[in-house]
């Protein structure tokens, strides 16, 4: 069943964020760092890539809700992205809390959109 | 920060399921071709005042224990982050931006804004529960 699949894939997602996350993130900076706006960033890209090449070719549907919706879902997290921007906020106040929330939201729309072009065709 | 075996298997174990959640309300509550995409919007709201109150009580216990940390990487970083997903909201928002901007950016913004405050709601309420402001 595609829902075990994709849960499967998410699992493995979340490990990739987590082993990104310990692995760019010194230790030393008490849990801020930029390693989760990138991989938001990039699975924004690999989504779009994904959604694109499917609006092309609808028969990899299941495969990419397996890979989108699965091992991209878990991969990337808005939940840490909310939390992370409201601790910057608390601790170092509006400018950076800002500053961090805009950085990871044009980041991954601009991700996402060129992903799009290309998978759907553009290049 | 070292990572172990057993944390790998905590935040596995719990992306499967917060996708598991995800991918069944996604699949029983699809949205509308160009209308508000609700249900991404919720998951992402609700996942962040739950894990502004996993992030609170953690840093609540102080020291961290080997209990702390099974329910910070199992529930926080594995269910609640697994139950999240900006990559799907990216491209839900370009998108709807492609539709209609100002749909597009009601949605974006939206969920940032309603994201953080959500988050900093989960924080007071532990906090408040705790008798305590931050730590």
């Amino acid at each position: 069943m595609t829902i075990v699949l994709a849960m499967l894939a998410g699992g493995l997602g979340g490990v990739a964020r987590f082993v990104a996350d310990a692995t760019l993130t010194p230790r030393l900076t008490r849990g801020f760092s930029w390693a989760i706006p990138l991989v938001n960033v990039s699975g924004s890209l690999a989504l779009g890539i994904l959604a694109g090449l499917t609006s092309r070719d609808p028969s990899l549907g299941p495969a990419a809700a397996i890979l989108g919706v699965g091992f991209l879902g878990g991969y990337t997290t808005f939940s840490t992205a909310s939390v992370d921007a409201v601790r910057l906020w608390r601790a170092g106040g509006t400018r950076r809390s800002v500053f961090y929330a805009l950085v990871t939201l044009v980041g991954s729309l601009a991700a996402a959109a060129a992903g799009l072009a290309l998978g759907g065709g553009a290049l | 920060m070292s990572v172990s075996v057993h944390d790998l298997g905590l935040v596995f174990t719990g992306g499967a399921i917060g996708v598991g959640v995800r991918f069944a309300l996604e699949a029983g509550f699809p949205s509308a071709p160009g209308g508000w995409p609700t249900t991404t919007f919720l998951i992402n709201v609700i996942g962040s005042l739950a894990l502004g109150m996993v992030s609170a009580w953690a840093a609540l216990r102080g020291r961290e224990t080997v209990r702390t940390r099974a329910i910070r990487l199992g529930v926080g970083t594995g269910v609640i982050g697994g139950f999240t997903t900006y990559s799907t909201f990216s491209v839900e928002t370009v998108r709807l931006l492609g539709d209609s901007a100002p749909l597009g950016m009601a949605y974006a913004f939206g969920s940032i804004v309603l994201g953080m405050l959500a988050a900093f709601a989960g924080m007071r309420v532990i906090e408040g529960a705790a008798g305590r402001g931050r730590a």
